[in-house]
């Protein structure tokens, strides 16, 4: 069969008539009624894995009695408390080494060792240093995400395209309005790009550093309901990680395209 | 040929009184050298420049051109005693080097001070022709555009000395006769003294008062330019055009009809 007349059988395909927006829903739709069926005729035991609609009942339950909110909101501080720190530790470390070569020659090596230990690996010792309460949790999303904010901005700040600083210096701009008119705006992609990196990694290490002993928080959800063998809570929670996921990046794109508004391809959307 | 240290140019505009360099001169270079590493690209080079006065500049690749025209720029360090230009200086590149964050009218108020750089920059935008492209992002401006743009960013300045780095060698020849227009007439109204570094021999005859031929560093050859504006490619116009292409290296033939045809017309009104 050639190309073209596949392309014309597949298109044949749909003699339900689905709307082309909603073919894309139909394998997941069908996957989540074949796992509700499995559930119901016992080949998905519960203890493996709750179905579906038991996991929007236990939805419902946690987020009524409040269990999930108030949960939801210390996993949110602790990303938000490690991300704050990280990106004003690595954008002012990338901003040093960017800018001098003094701060290059004084921050890049030492910056670029650290960051080929995984952060993770240094949980053992966070403990030790700051014991199993909240310290440990936000240092190590701090952690993680100043690499990739430091590592982006500063590839950012050393990419500014020279012939633009040149020109803006021959047109009387020195020290700090370059750097606020030319070299930051310059930067301010691959920042951003950094931005994504990090709060991928802050997602990333909450869900490892909820795991230190948590009184509260996703990870004590979680932890609790393995304890209990709750899949349907375990399952919720992971929903959870993923919407969180999902609405970080969404609030970096909208900050994209206000903040790169300039770029030839949002100016054509 | 001449050097390039006495020459007759027109008449300049009543120069504002300014301290730097001298009253009728906006330029003065006085045996100047630079050197990187073991070559010398400029070698002991004499330049002056009147107030009001527009040079252009010709010469191979390599010949220093850029090197001079950064040296006039200050973008490269030069001694104070051998290299005098006035304070007040604009460069246009060969590629417009706007700030791809900024609009447009923003880019031409880079680094204005005072009050109503929103009303200034509009003004120079306005006299170029882009009065209509004020708020618009410079990558949605064509060539020719940016090219405008970054003219009126020079101009806002009103500077003494306008430094033009091959500024249309990127653009449509269409586009590059109407710049040529612009110019002339932006020079008209605010004279300042201009130093337009070009490949383009016709370009250089028909804008400037003087074109000056570099090579190996120092100033090879000197034309003045006396043919009235505007400058069409007449038998006169030739003639000099032949003359610098020869100092460039290129030995053109007499045009078809012998040099008889030049005979008819004064040709003995350049150097």
């Amino acid at each position: 069969m050639s190309l073209a007349e596949a392309i014309n059988f597949s298109n044949r395909l749909p003699a339900l008539k689905i709307p082309g927006r909603l073919q894309r829903w139909v394998s997941p739709l069908v996957l989540l009624a074949v796992w509700e069926l499995g559930s119901r005729v016992g080949v998905i035991p519960e203890h493996v894995l709750a179905a579906p609609t038991a996991v929007l009942q236990t939805i419902w339950q946690m987020v009524s009695s409040g269990e999930l909110p108030i949960n939801m909101l210390v996993s949110l501080g602790r990303a938000m408390a490690g991300l704050a720190i990280g990106v004003s530790v690595g954008s002012a470390l990338a901003v040093a080494a960017g800018l001098s070569r003094a701060g290059e020659n004084a921050v890049d090596p030492p910056v670029q060792m650290l960051r080929t230990l995984p952060s993770l690996a240094l949980t053992p010792l966070f403990i030790v240093w700051f014991g199993i309460g909240e310290t440990p949790k936000i240092a190590l999303i701090a952690l993680a995400t100043t690499f990739p904010i430091y590592l982006n901005l500063y590839n950012g700040i050393r990419g500014v395209d020279p012939k633009l600083i040149e020109a803006a210096r021959s047109f009387g701009l020195r020290g700090s309005s370059l750097i606020a008119d030319v070299v930051l705006p310059g930067a301010l992609p691959s920042f951003l790009l950094g931005l994504r990196y990090a709060l991928a990694g802050s997602w990333l290490t909450l869900v490892v550093a909820e795991q230190i002993n948590a009184s509260a928080g996703l990870g004590y959800l979680i932890n609790n309901a393995r304890d209990f063998s709750r899949t349907d809570e375990i399952v919720v929670c992971l929903i959870v990680y993923a919407l969180l996921g999902l609405t970080a990046d969404a609030i970096v794109r909208a900050l994209e395209r206000r903040a790169l508004a300039w770029r030839p391809s949002f100016i054509k959307s | 040929m001449v050097q390039a240290s006495i020459h007759p140019f027109n008449p300049a505009p009543a120069a504002e009184p300014e301290s730097s360099p001298t009253r009728q001169s906006a330029v003065q270079i006085r045996n100047f050298s630079r050197v990187f590493g073991e070559t010398a690209v400029l070698r002991d080079l004499d330049l002056e420049i009147g107030a009001g006065e527009f040079v252009a500049l010709l010469g191979r690749s390599g010949s220093g051109k850029t090197t001079l025209l950064r040296t006039l720029a200050g973008l490269d360090q030069a001694d104070a005693e051998s290299v005098r230009t006035p304070s007040s200086r604009a460069v246009v590149f060969q590629d417009a080097r706007l700030l791809p964050w900024k609009r447009v009218w923003r880019n031409v108020a880079l680094g204005l001070s005072g009050a109503d750089a929103r009303g200034r920059a509009e003004a120079a935008l306005k006299e170029v022709g882009l009065g209509h492209r004020l708020d618009v992002w410079p990558s949605t401006l064509s060539g020719g555009e940016a090219q405008r743009a970054a003219l009126a960013r020079a101009l806002v300045r009103e500077p003494r000395l306008l430094l033009l780095d091959e500024p249309f060698a990127a653009v449509d020849a269409l586009t590059r006769l109407r710049m040529h227009d612009l110019v002339l007439s932006l020079w008209r109204a605010h004279a300042p003294a201009v130093l337009l570094v070009t490949h383009d021999v016709d370009e250089a005859i028909t804008l400037a008062d003087r074109v000056l031929v570099l090579d190996s560093g120092r100033i090879a050859a000197e034309e003045v330019i006396d043919l009235p504006r505007p400058r069409d490619g007449g038998p006169a116009f030739q003639a000099v055009r032949r003359r610098l292409l020869r100092r460039l290296g290129l030995d053109l033939p007499p045009p078809a009809g012998g040099e008889g045809e030049l005979v008819a017309y004064p040709t003995g009104e350049v150097l």
